[in-house]
């Protein structure tokens, strides 16, 4: 196990970070050239427009998936009527293939003809080139891509409510507080192991976003959604820069553990039960 | 009670709409799969296609390397989820188990796995795959999932789910001459059902969406997964949507088939390795 992970996991990142300083083509032999791929990385005007979007689809999707995800939990969390069809119907994209669920919400959002704009032609509003349209290609990402995992953080917030006592409800109901003071007073402190947990999955998995721009966009129009591991990609298998990829991955890799180190310092303060 | 009343049906037409919202795509996609390509962008759109047209479905069955495609994804999913689950378990054993030279060091090790983007690695393991001659062969995709972060989230809920049952039980039969490994066959794995479970359904699920690593290491369209086969799709038929959406209806079916089988299964585990922290 420990030799398995050696190979194909410790021994690569070592490796990585070799090439990383290295002008690596796909075919012939490799050139150390020290720290000039980071020296490139930092003036490579490409870098700078993927490292935004790469932040404004992180940026965008945390706070909406938490926000919807935990109102979702709410609603769901007492019997109701009806209620396990909503929640697996919530749940069931989760299930999707993440390639199935952009294809077709790509062709719901189809320029001409497509579903949405069939629809908003029916209220008479006017259709739009979405996935074409510098200005709205990254909201349509961000959307079905929230679409996509919502119901994955819902159950996890289902299971932290669960761990808040009865009891603490009643108390804060015989002392007159309503609905919006028990939630901001009682669920939401002891619920907040849950929130930084889901946090912080959400975050990295919203770095290391891939499929749903290849399938939709190609990190397009003009570069408006190309994000870091698709750039990572492109240098890497489409253009055949290994070093200067691999440098490209060491970055997304700091990135990631740089948000998560401060994730992890900063819950002291807010996470309940933590010291 | 007005203001409950009042309430509850917020509730109900919040739900609604993001219900109807999450399962518009399947309808559409279900929609568009039986329509003949005429019928697909007419206005007003519309929700039941008449004349019913199945010979989509027989198209894409018939003509293509979909359903080759579709064993591929299972049966790769299929070979990672075994070979996750045995090695997952094993190791998982050890560190909960068996005292040795720098075990939490190593656990410690491989719980950074989990941290680490695959995009990290993907660059390396690409050249060490190309001059091992394993490029269009489906052997990354069963070697590298297992010994990646899936496999050492694997290996970090079957030891917490080992040190939560009891020592005295081990002792007990050991004391009856169990060896060590039928004590872990016979008496640990079956009361790990519940961490097997949900190894298995986070693995499997993440492998059925896989995307890069197939990407990268397939160039033949027999050998490649689903998503990838269907993301070519897109690209050399220009927008032939209607053979599409009976293609990713037909990809969707499986896994739908086997969530609302193990719809409580599967919910229970996710809530479970979520709280487990």
């Amino acid at each position: 196990m420990f030799l398995g992970f050696t190979i194909f996991m410790f021994g690569p990142i070592v490796f990585s970070l070799y090439m990383s300083f290295t002008d690596w083509p796909l075919l012939g032999s490799a050139e150390f050239i020290g720290i000039d791929n980071y020296k490139a990385v930092v003036q490579d005007p490409e870098f700078e427009t993927v490292l935004k979007n790469t932040f404004i689809f992180t940026g965008g999707l945390v706070p909406l998936n938490i926000c919807l995800a935990l109102g979702l939990a709410l609603l769901l969390k007492d019997k109701l009527p009806g209620i396990g069809f909503f929640r697996t119907a919530i749940f069931v994209p989760v299930v999707t293939s993440l390639v199935v669920w952009a294809i077709v919400w790509k062709y719901m959002f189809a320029t001409d003809y497509g579903f949405i704009n069939q629809i908003l032609g029916l209220f008479g509003m006017e259709a739009r080139a979405w996935l074409y349209d510098t200005d709205l290609a990254m909201p349509v990402v961000i959307f079905i891509s929230v679409l996509k995992n919502v119901g994955l953080n819902m159950i996890l917030f289902l299971a932290g409510l669960q761990l808040v006592p009865k009891g603490l409800y009643e108390a804060a109901k015989i002392d007159g507080a309503n609905r919006f003071r028990q939630f901001f007073n009682v669920t939401l402190p002891i619920i907040t192991p849950t929130i930084f947990l889901t946090t912080i999955i959400t975050i990295i998995g919203a770095m290391k976003i891939f499929a749903q721009i290849y399938v939709m966009t190609r990190g397009g129009p003009e570069n408006s959604t190309k994000v870091l591991v698709y750039y990572i990609w492109e240098k890497a298998f489409q253009s055949f820069e290994m070093g200067y990829a691999s440098a490209l991955a060491f970055i997304l890799f700091f990135i990631i553990l740089i948000f998560t180190l401060i994730q992890w310092q900063l819950r002291k303060r807010w996470v309940y039960n933590e010291d | 009670m007005k203001t409950n009343i009042g309430f509850t049906s917020f509730k109900y037409i919040m739900l609604i709409t993001i219900s109807v919202v999450m399962l518009m795509p399947f309808v559409w996609m279900l929609s568009t799969s039986l329509k003949d390509p005429t019928q697909i962008f007419v206005f007003p759109p519309e929700f039941l296609p008449w004349p019913i047209n199945v010979s989509n479905y027989v198209e894409v069955l018939v003509d293509s390397f979909f359903l080759r495609q579709l064993f591929n994804s299972i049966y790769i999913g299929a070979a990672v989820t075994v070979g996750t689950l045995l090695l997952g378990s094993m190791a998982g054993y050890a560190f909960a188990r068996i005292p040795f030279r720098g075990s939490s060091l190593i656990f410690l090790l491989f719980l950074s796995v989990m941290m680490i983007p695959a995009e990290v690695t993907i660059i390396p393991l690409f050249l060490l795959m190309r001059d091992l001659g394993f490029i269009d062969t489906h052997v990354p995709l069963i070697i590298l999932p297992i010994f990646g972060a899936g496999g050492a989230f694997a290996i970090f809920v079957m030891r917490q789910f080992f040190k939560q049952i009891p020592k005295e039980l081990e002792e007990a039969a050991r004391m009856d001459g169990c060896s060590r490994w039928r004590i872990f066959w016979t008496i640990m794995l079956p009361l790990s059902k519940p961490a097997l479970a949900t190894v298995t359904i986070f693995t499997f699920l993440q492998n059925w969406d896989e995307f890069l690593q197939p990407l990268i290491f397939i160039k033949s369209r027999e050998l490649m997964t689903i998503p990838v086969g269907l993301s070519l799709f897109t690209d050399e038929a220009g927008t032939a949507w209607h053979l599409l959406m009976s293609a990713s209806v037909l990809a969707t079916l499986p896994v739908l088939i086997v969530f609302f089988f193990a719809q409580q299964q599967f919910i229970e585990s996710l809530a479970m390795s979520g709280s487990k922290e």
